[in-house]
């Protein structure tokens, strides 16, 4: 029996694939992290900490002639987002319901997508995590909402990554509001701004909820390093006879080890 | 070589499917080649030439367990049968039967997906649509 006591919840097999599947399909769009950093994992609840390859030296060693030090680990957090479906819902669910209520599990999903994308860009300080964007060594650009310049601000993000020697391809994390005005604009004789910005980096462009402004990134690899002990699942909590009440669960820890690879655009 | 590492249309097949197929084929000829190094030193009598070809079959072993990582990340069930067997003593078919039970059916029993294990399987998403 895993720790997440699935096989204690009274939910049916196929009431449980209906669950599984509705999370995937909310989660996927909105992790906008994973789509751009370096993903290392999953490795497992019971892993607890990312080595850093770094020691502490400890001054009172117990005995005389001796050196000592203390290794140094970035230790994982865990998030979790509760959500509760409704036992008639599971039940229309087992009857072969279309229009299942998983609006719950749908908000829970969001929460821990939209914060996980926020210790990754913007950081996490009580978690020792330092972000994307504030662990960035360059100055920030200042978006602005006219979108005809964005195109702009992106070059010069790239153009002070390549100044500082760090290679593509690139990927934008855009803030949902920023992504918005993208989609929307069209530039010179219709041609998608979206599209534009694409050929300027390289590589993706990312919807990411949870994020001020917008990041741009290398994707060479090394740079930003997700460490993932047990990835995204669904546990039990409890019941009673209204409702099943469940959470959405994930360990990681996140580093950024080459600030130079990073630009931040700033609302 | 062709398409042929699909058993299905690849136009109908999903992206992470063709990805897994894809990562199928490279473990079965990296596996293949640590084979016919094996045979090649078998038969080699220069002994610098087999000094060569023992590097290269290496080379097979380390392109052969990554892939099976990849593989073993994205199938969990998979994982957790392997888990049951790898790197174990004792009878090996014994661990098998055992690992095979315990995953499976405990699977089935908790209602977990057919994907097998505990999490959603999400992992990287680098790739992806965005």
């Amino acid at each position: 029996m895993s720790h997440l006591l699935r096989e204690q919840a009274p939910i049916s097999d196929s009431a449980w694939e209906l669950i599984d599947e509705e999370a995937r399909e909310r989660l996927k769009p909105a992790l906008a992290a994973r789509k751009l950093v370096d993903f290392s994992g999953p490795h497992g609840w019971e892993h607890s900490a990312t080595a850093l390859g770094r020691t502490t030296p400890l001054t009172d060693a117990p005995g005389d002639g001796l050196e000592a030090a203390q290794r140094r680990v970035l230790p994982l957090v865990e998030l979790r987002a509760r959500f509760s479906i409704s036992r008639d819902e599971l039940r229309a669910a087992d009857r072969g319901a279309e229009d299942v209520d998983l609006d719950a599990l749908d908000q829970a999903a969001h929460r821990i997508a939209v914060a996980e994308n926020r210790a990754v860009f913007h950081g996490w300080a009580s978690a020792a995590i330092t972000g994307v964007a504030e662990a960035s060594s360059h100055e920030a650009i200042a978006l602005g909402e006219d979108c005809s310049r964005y195109p702009r601000h992106v070059a010069m993000a790239i153009e002070e990554l390549l100044c500082a020697g760090v290679d593509g391809p690139y990927g934008l994390a855009l803030g949902p509001d920023s992504y918005r005005r993208v989609l929307e604009t069209g530039e010179h004789g219709g041609y998608p701004l979206l599209d534009h910005l694409r050929k300027i980096l390289g590589g993706p462009l990312v919807w990411a909820p949870g994020v001020q402004g917008a990041v741009v990134l290398s994707m060479r690899g090394g740079d930003f390093l997700f460490d993932s002990g047990e990835d995204i699942s669904i546990g039990y909590d409890r019941h009673d006879g209204e409702a099943v009440h469940l959470y959405l669960e994930e360990s990681f820890s996140f580093r950024a080890v080459t600030p130079e690879a990073a630009v931040a655009l700033t609302p | 070589m062709g398409f042929d590492q699909y058993h299905e249309p690849a136009s109908e097949l999903p992206a992470e499917t063709r990805t897994f197929a894809r990562l199928c084929a490279s473990l079965t000829e990296e596996a293949e080649a640590i084979g016919w190094y094996e045979q090649r030193m078998a038969i080699e009598q220069d002994r610098e030439a087999r000094a060569i070809m023992r590097d290269a079959q290496g080379e097979e072993f380390k392109h052969f367990c990554m892939d099976l990582e990849f593989l073993l990340r994205r199938t969990p069930l998979w994982r957790e049968i392997a888990e049951g067997i790898l790197f174990r003593e004792g009878d090996i078919v014994e661990r098998g039967e055992e690992a095979e039970e315990e995953a499976v059916e405990g699977a089935a029993e908790r209602g977990a997906p057919v994907a097998g294990g505990l999490s959603l399987g999400i992992g990287s998403l680098r790739g992806a649509e965005s």
